[in-house]
């Protein structure tokens, strides 16, 4: 059965339905939602919720949840994320699993509760101190976005690593109608690390000051090994009309709905425009970027922001085709109907200059 | 024979890292002696801080995890509330928990969280060299109060057990010292009130320790012991500052 609901709820839903235990949040805009979905719900099914003193104050509670079993979540909004940075980093060092969600806003600073993707830098390239990256999964939908969370606490306890959601706040506010029915429980992954007191055993600690630098040396490696692995077998995208396609729009979560509408109109026309849609924004799907390049010249990649992903698709096309950026930031949603002309534009100009050159 | 004196068995038998006169080292001992007695070793996690006191894992024979600077309490938080039968303590400096964690501090206390927080006031960042700590006495010299500590610029020594006193959540708030034989009896009996009373779900007990820290006081052991008493327990009164019947 299909339920009507907004992304935020859908997504706290979605936490509980795949054995969320405890849930830590402050309150922000554009996730309120969410906040207060798991202030209603955990109650009701005998799990933690804490409305806490900071965002600060949350991740450390998620650490502590995660240190004893706990399914554990955050959520919050730009600036806050900000402050999660802190106890991300220690989470990464600790090899302790969680998930947080990222419903972006406009940015930086204060900036605005319009949704926005100008948190894409802080949330793939790791965001807190030290060297360390987090998986990040980016919905475009919130059907996509309630599957993607027994993912997410899956693939956190898989890799013992935080998994970020990184939504905006249109995904967060837009109500859409969502099945829960087909939503699996992830599995329960075996953990010998936990602290619940050393009954029966000797005690445990977990800690990431290593002041021995070879030793720190070596967690860095074997933190980077784990991360290796995560490239090689999480890597997810969508990929849209790309058989016959003579430019591939790069562009995810609501972006990436846009763009499909833009992609719909330019089809009409005849214009051979696909998609790649990552799913991951780290790891980053750039090999199927780099296969497409074999066959397609023009990449246009659509952000909004000032441009942050088309740093990854000009790394992973390694110098070959043209990549051309449109952004909006700030907070304006751009209508499909505006990226359809500049798309148009671009792709006609790309075809002339084409044949000038022969 | 009678044993007099013997390691507490949850004490691991490896040598402590602090400077000669340091109290940790007496504190950690009372920790351990009071989970023994109380028979609470295999149910204790402790969150350990950033600060002279975090490698407490090195020492301990119970659950250990360390806590970034300052966010003791809301680690506390997070795993009392997911195992409400563990005995969960904190492990706070007076950096720690009255400058950088003030907020998860005080949260944890206003919110009543049936946790106990271990303070360890020397009045001074020891780790980091000796600066000022937010409870370092006025006029007292430091490596960033070159010339004293001037309340006009650097504000006043905090007194911890009398804010948090003002929260409704606070159960249990006493002030020791670990200076002389006396002061250490009387600190292992209010961490042994503070375990209790979480045994017995009473809510937030804080017990803040005087703890001398010749290193960075620039004084040798009994001088330092000496100051406790004459100069740092005026500013920080010694004894019981809250105790709250367990509903």
């Amino acid at each position: 059965m299909k339920r009507l609901m907004s992304g935020n709820a859908a997504l706290g839903e979605a936490a509980i339905l795949s054995g969320c235990d405890a849930y830590f949040g402050y309150p922000i805009t554009p996730q309120n939602e969410l906040t207060e979905h798991m202030a209603k719900r955990m109650p009701e099914v005998g799990g933690v919720f804490i409305q806490s003193e900071s965002e600060i104050a949350a991740i450390n509670m998620v650490l502590g949840a995660a240190a004893v079993g706990a399914r554990a979540m955050t959520s919050s909004s730009g600036p806050g994320i900000s402050l999660k940075q802190e106890g991300i980093s220690y989470l990464v060092a600790d090899e302790l699993p969680a998930v947080v969600v990222n419903m972006v806003r406009g940015g930086p600073g204060m900036g605005n509760i319009s949704p926005a993707q100008s948190d894409y830098f802080q949330a793939t390239r790791g965001g807190g101190h030290g060297d360390y990256r987090t998986v990040v999964l980016a919905p475009g939908s919130v059907q996509e976005l309630t599957e993607i969370v027994p993912l997410a606490f899956d693939l956190a306890d898989k890799y013992r690593n935080p998994v970020m959601i990184l939504g905006d706040g249109m995904l967060g506010q837009m109500m859409e109608p969502i099945d829960f029915d087909t939503l699996v429980k992830p599995a329960d992954y075996p953990k010998e690390y936990l602290l619940t007191g050393a009954e029966g055993r000797c005690a445990r600690s977990i800690y990431s000051l290593i002041f021995d630098t070879k030793l720190q040396e070596e967690h860095n490696w074997k933190l980077h090994r784990k991360f290796q692995l995560m490239e090689e077998n999480e890597t997810r995208w969508e990929a849209h009309l790309i058989d016959d396609a003579e430019m591939i729009v790069v562009a995810y979560g609501i972006g990436a709905r846009i763009a499909k509408g833009a992609i719909k109109r330019l089809r009409d026309e005849g214009l051979k425009v696909g998609m790649i849609r990552p799913i991951t924004l780290w790891p980053f799907p750039g090999k199927v970027l780099r296969d497409l390049a074999k066959s397609v010249n023009n990449f246009f990649v659509f952000e909004m922001s000032t441009g942050q992903m088309v740093e990854d698709v000009k790394l992973s096309l390694e110098g070959k085709g043209q990549i051309h950026f449109y952004g909006r930031p700030g907070g304006v949603v751009p209508m499909p109907i505006e990226l359809y002309r500049i798309i148009s534009r671009h792709m006609l100009q790309a075809q002339a200059g084409k044949r000038k050159k022969r | 024979m009678k044993t007099v004196y013997k390691r507490p068995s949850l004490l691991k038998e490896a040598s402590f890292h602090y400077c000669p006169g340091c109290g940790h080292g007496i504190i950690n001992r009372l920790l351990m002696e009071v989970l023994e007695e109380m028979d609470l070793g295999a149910k204790a996690v402790c969150v350990a801080p950033a600060g002279c006191g975090m490698l407490l894992y090195n020492y301990f024979e119970i659950d250990v995890i360390e806590s970034a600077h300052g966010r003791g309490a809301a680690v506390a938080t997070g795993i009392k509330r997911c195992r409400p039968d563990n005995l969960v303590f904190s492990y706070q400096g007076d950096g720690d928990l009255a400058a950088i964690g003030t907020a998860e501090g005080f949260h944890a206390a206003n919110r009543g969280e049936n946790i106990t927080v271990i303070f360890v006031n020397n009045g001074v960042y020891g780790m980091t060299g000796g600066q000022m700590a937010p409870t370092t006495l006025l006029d007292q010299v430091t490596t960033t109060t070159p010339l004293g500590r001037a309340s006009d610029l650097a504000g006043h020594p905090v007194r911890i057990c009398e804010v948090f006193a003002q929260l409704d959540g606070t159960s249990y708030l006493e002030r020791c010292a670990v200076n002389k034989p006396a002061a250490v009896v009387k600190t292992k009996k209010a961490i042994r009130k503070a375990f209790q009373r979480q045994v017995e779900g009473c809510g937030f007990s804080l017990v803040e320790i005087l703890s001398p820290c010749p290193t960075s006081w620039h004084m040798d052991t009994m001088e330092s012991c000496k100051w406790v008493d004459e100069v740092m327990a005026k500013q920080f009164p010694l004894g019981v500052v809250k105790e709250v019947p367990c509903s």
